[in-house]
């Protein structure tokens, strides 16, 4: 897959995405129909009442599922035309992704849950750079089970962007933790966005958190009802929670 | 990939009991194939280089009386290496502190030994002097039995002559590794005694000076042996030869090979069911320990690694796991090994032994296991991979469950709602289920296999020496005697019976099918020593034709009905066809039977008689043994009590070795599987047992759904590991089937029962295990990562 980057071409292209799960004779439509378009360098906020379909939408753009139907394009590629290997080389260049339930290897500390990523990467970071970053330099050599959630999902951010990566996904980042906490890991996802011009997706159910962003996306029922654009970003710490 | 070689390092700590628990099921496997094959394989070379070493004889013939002129006629048959000429004679001894009669072996020594065959390996002392009567070397066995050394003396009766012999020297011979008195069921060391003495000597005593009695001879390379011996018989004929035979029918070689042949067949069978079983269920284990992984397995392909890297990952594990039990496996296989060699060799005496095992045991075992490991691992991470990341990271959907056969159950029994819910997991879970249900299964199934030679091996001993060979004692003549003998062998003091018997070397041959035995003549109205049919019923014998037994039948392809060649090797060495009229029972060595008047038609000559089995007045033994020492028509005397009390300590405490060996590591085994199936169990139910803890129920409450659950897996398991071990114990027992004996297949019920118990026990320490980790499971830190 191609690293070169050119500004002006879109990163995300999406274009009637649907997506159905079936389990049994029970049908979910968790997509019903999402178009949607993503600039370099751009940070967009997805609002939405849960069961929306907004995780769906981030996990096809991360290439961990697949779309029932519809395109997204990645740059030139067209992702819903990758087979396994190519989403996980795509996966493994490209993306960032920060998992809602943090989703550390319990086995291993926080430096080396890090440091899984950077030793695939191509022009990762130091683990220590990234912990840095998220400001958990001193709690490198801790387990999982010894860092908090709000710890665990700041190491799930350092090793999302360790490998600075094209594309950051964050579903629910900051869910879990209390406002000092969720504004330091904002902060750090705003400074990979500025520092790396990292095209970033954030799901939040804070709704205050949009004003952070250049572009808000509003979902219901699988679709995204309205785009909403910000035309003055705050810094997190402005932001009341 | 030092990072997640590090979560290896680090899940292996982390499971350390789980993995040694998987590691011993594979050591179990493991050590099984390498012990079997090792103790084989070191006895079969040991007993090749004893061979070699000390010369032993490739062709045997024994005769009346030839002049030694003869024995260069011998040594020009074309194919003849080698040809002593020697003289072999029975007596009965009479040994210090040893109250009952005991039978030597005498055997002749040269003067010149160079070059000799069947040479003896001095343990103490030295040959004796070529000029001296009185001297003699004993084998080792005996005079450990009846702690004589050298210089020790002891009396022999030789041709009506009561000769005081002095021991000086003690020596081991490649002819008696296995050695055993005539009339004797089983070796007695301290009754059966093999002498040497100076050939000069014996010669006089015997009369038999310038003759010899029994040739030895040692083939060239290539030479036919069948042709080497038909010369030789036309040869020997006139001289009263009983027909030459080979090794095959030597009796030392035959037993020790028969013996060998069973360790050999024991370890086709035994080693493999215990190998693939363990393979079967480490795949099992792994394919469920690994399925637990599913949302690490998601994260690691979420962040992009390659289905190779991940499977890689975890096959390191499994090897890493699999490696230790292999490595536990081998040193315990060839340790125990080693041990059941040394029990196998002290028992024949080896001067010597070779340790010895094929590299490719090694191979083999640790091929099967890392394999069906590596499967077991694959198969489970191949499953989550299928899954997109987005999916295997999530835990599972919440499973849908039918109301189905544990709603209907619960309608009619008041059942509690923790033993719906397990019910529930098995019908939505009935392959898992069943698979652990099998592996369970299996290992008691091993276990029942492993026990039921002691059941096989104690009804043999009842059938043998209760049902069939009832007598207190058979005495033998050196020569066939006519009837009048019997009635003096019945003035013998205590006497309360006395049967007597006729035994005939001959060959049986159905076209090219030829088989060397004896035919026993018996009287009509036996009651000691008797004849069983099928069904162990006592039988008499047909006026006419010959009875064998299922092994002879079998080895000769007759049926009832069949005809067969006789070749008497003995007198006469009449030809004849004879109807083979029935069918019997006998477990050891290899029979035929015939009525003595048959016989003596057979034969072509008057009644007569080469022994008795006898009863005795208990009361009186002292002084019948005493009589029979000085008895000169009693050339050989076997007691049956001895024998069975032999038997038990000595072929059975071989057995029973072997079989405790196999019974531990089954019970390892069992454990094992048991252990792992709670284990895992757990694990799957871990999120749901912390939402009901936190729900409120007790532990005792959330403990139930498990131990439920392993209630009934149990419950399935226990018999259908009867049904398997049935099956598994049925092969054994044709395995074990050998021309020394036979074992029937006997499962006692406590057999099964112990089996049952052993898994039980398995399953209630197991328990104690989930309920400890139940108490101290985590709540929060279960729940913790999830919404
Ligand atoms: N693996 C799945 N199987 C079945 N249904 C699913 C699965 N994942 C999500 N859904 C359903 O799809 C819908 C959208 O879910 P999701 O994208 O997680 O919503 P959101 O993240 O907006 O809360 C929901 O109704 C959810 O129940
Ligand atoms: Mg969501």
């Amino acid at each position: 897959m191609g690293n070169d980057l050119r500004m002006s071409d879109l990163v995300f292209e999406v274009r009637g995405l649907t997506k159905v799960y079936r389990s049994g004779e029970v049908e979910v439509r968790a997509l019903a129909g999402v178009d949607l378009t993503l600039q370099p360098g751009e940070l967009v906020v997805m609002l939405g009442p849960s069961g929306s379909g907004k995780s769906t939408l981030l996990n096809i753009l991360g290439g961990l599922d697949h779309a029932t139907a519809g395109t997204v394009r990645f740059r030139e590629h067209d992702l819903t035309a990758l087979d396994d290997a190519g989403l996980t080389a795509y996966r493994r260049n490209h993306v960032g992704f920060v998992f809602q339930f943090y989703n550390l290897i319990p086995a291993l500390t926080a430096r080396e849950n890090v440091a899984l990523v950077t030793e695939i990467a191509r022009a990762p970071m130091t683990p220590e750079a990234a912990l840095d970053i998220v400001g958990l330099g001193a709690r490198m050599d801790h387990f999982p089970s010894q860092l908090s959630g709000g710890e665990q999902q700041r190491v799930a951010i350092a090793r999302a962007i360790a490998k600075r990566p094209d594309v950051l996904l964050c579903d629910e980042p900051t869910g879990a933790l209390d406002s000092k906490t969720g504004v330091r890991v904002l902060e750090a996802l705003m400074r990979i966005n500025k520092e790396l011009a990292t095209t970033t997706a954030l799901i939040t159910h804070n709704a205050a958190i949009r004003e952070i962003a250049h572009r808000t996306f509003y979902f219901g029922d699988g679709r995204i009802t309205s785009v909403e654009i910000n035309k003055a970003r705050k810094a997190p710490s402005e932001i009341s929670w | 990939m030092r990072t997640l070689d590090r979560k290896m390092l680090r899940d292996l700590r982390r499971m350390w009991a789980q993995a040694l628990a998987i590691a011993l099921v594979i050591a179990g496997g493991a050590a099984t194939f390498v012990l079997a094959s090792g103790a084989y394989r070191s006895l079969d070379e040991t007993r090749i280089a004893y061979y070699e070493r000390y010369r032993f004889g490739d062709i045997f013939a024994e005769i009346k009386r030839a002049p030694r002129s003869v024995g260069e006629q011998i040594k020009g048959i074309d194919g003849v290496a080698v040809a002593d000429f020697r003289i072999l004679h029975y007596a009965v001894l009479d040994v210090a502190n040893l109250v009952e009669p005991a039978t030597g072996q005498v055997v002749s020594v040269p003067e010149r030994i160079d070059g000799q065959q069947n040479r003896l390996h001095l343990r103490a002392g030295r040959l004796p002097e070529f000029d001296r009567s009185d001297e003699v070397v004993v084998n080792e066995a005996f005079a450990k039995a009846n702690r004589l050394r050298s210089g020790d003396t002891f009396r022999a009766l030789l041709n009506g002559k009561l000769c005081t012999l002095r021991i000086v020297g003690i020596a081991l011979s490649p002819e008696f590794i296995y050695a055993i008195g005539p009339g004797d069921l089983v070796p007695d060391d301290r009754r059966f005694a093999v002498i040497w003495m100076a050939e000069r000597a014996l010669a006089g005593i015997l009369d038999l000076e310038g003759a010899f009695n029994a040739v030895s001879i040692r083939l060239l390379r290539g030479a036919n042996p069948e042709q080497v011996m038909k010369t030789l018989d036309a040869v020997l004929e006139r001289y009263g030869g009983t027909g030459a035979f080979t090794r095959k029918d030597q009796f030392s070689h035959a037993f020790l090979d028969a013996e060998l042949a069973q360790l050999a067949a024991m370890r086709r069978v035994i080693p493999p069911i215990f190998l693939l079983v363990s393979a079967f269920l480490i795949n099992m284990i792994l394919t469920r320990a690994i399925g637990l992984e599913r949302e690490q397995i998601g994260l690691l392909k979420a962040i992009g690694y390659g289905p190779l890297t991940i499977a890689m990952h975890y096959i390191k594990l499994v090897i890493a796991i699999t490696g230790i039990g292999i490595v536990i496996g081998f040193i315990m296989g060839a340790w125990l090994g080693q041990g059941v060699t040394r029990l196998y060799a002290e028992f024949f005496h080896f001067p010597f032994l070779i340790f010895r095992n094929d590299a490719s045991t090694y191979a083999i075992a640790g091929a099967v296991s890392v394999a069906s490991a590596v499967a077991g691992a694959l198969r489970a991470v191949a499953q989550v991979l299928r899954l997109a990341p987005a999916v295997a990271m999530q835990p599972p959907a919440p499973p849908r469950y039918n109301r189905g056969l544990a709603s209907h159950i619960h309608a009619r029994l008041p059942l509690s709602q923790m033993t719906i819910m397990s019910l529930r997991h098995m019908a939505r879970w009935p392959m898992r289920a069943a698979v652990t249900v099998l592996g369970i299964a299996l290992a008691s199934g091993l276990l029942i296999t492993a026990l039921l030679s002691f059941d096989s091996v104690e009804s043999m001993v009842n059938v043998a020496f209760f049902k069939i060979d009832r007598q207190h004692a058979t005495v033998g003549f050196n020569d066939p005697q006519n009837m009048r003998a019997i009635d003096s062998v019945r003035q013998l003091p205590g006497v309360l019976r006395a049967e007597p018997f006729r035994t005939v070397p001959v060959r049986l041959r159905n076209g090219h099918r030829v088989r060397r035995l004896s035919i026993s003549g018996k009287p009509a109205d036996m009651d000691l020593s008797r004849i069983l049919d099928a069904n162990l019923r006592p039988q008499g014998l047909p006026s006419q034709g010959l009875v064998i037994d299922t092994r002879v039948a079998e080895l000769l392809h007759v049926s009832r009905g069949d005809v067969v060649e006789v070749e008497v090797l003995e007198g006469k060495r009449v030809q004849r066809r004879v109807i083979v009229s029935d069918i019997v029972t006998s477990y050891l060595g290899l029979s035929a039977f015939m009525g003595l008047e048959a016989l003596a038609d057979l034969l072509d000559e008057g009644p007569r008689v080469s022994g008795a089995h006898i009863a005795y007045d208990v009361l009186q033994e002292r002084a019948l043994f005493d009589a029979i020492k000085s008895t000169p028509v009693v050339s050989s005397i076997g007691l049956q009590k001895r024998s069975i009390s032999r038997f038990r300590s000595t072929i059975k405490q071989n057995i029973d070795y072997m079989v405790t060996v196999y019974v531990a590591l089954a019970v390892i085994i069992a454990f094992g599987v048991v252990y792992n199936s709670a284990r895992i169990q757990l694990s799957e139910h871990a999120r749901e047992i912390a939402s009901l803890r936190v729900l409120g129920f007790t532990r005792n409450e959330v403990s139930r759904i498990l131990l439920t659950e392993l209630a009934i897996v149990l419950l399935i398991a226990v018999p259908l590991g009867w049904l398997i071990g049935y099956g598994f114990g049925w092969l054994l027992i044709q395995a074990f089937s050998s021309d020394l004996y036979r074992v029937p297949f006997t499962i006692e019920r406590a057999t099964y029962a112990k089996a049952s118990l052993v898994v039980i026990a398995a399953a209630l320490v197991s328990a104690l295990i989930v309920r400890r980790r139940v108490n101290r499971l985590d709540l929060v830190s279960v729940l913790k990562a999830r919404d």
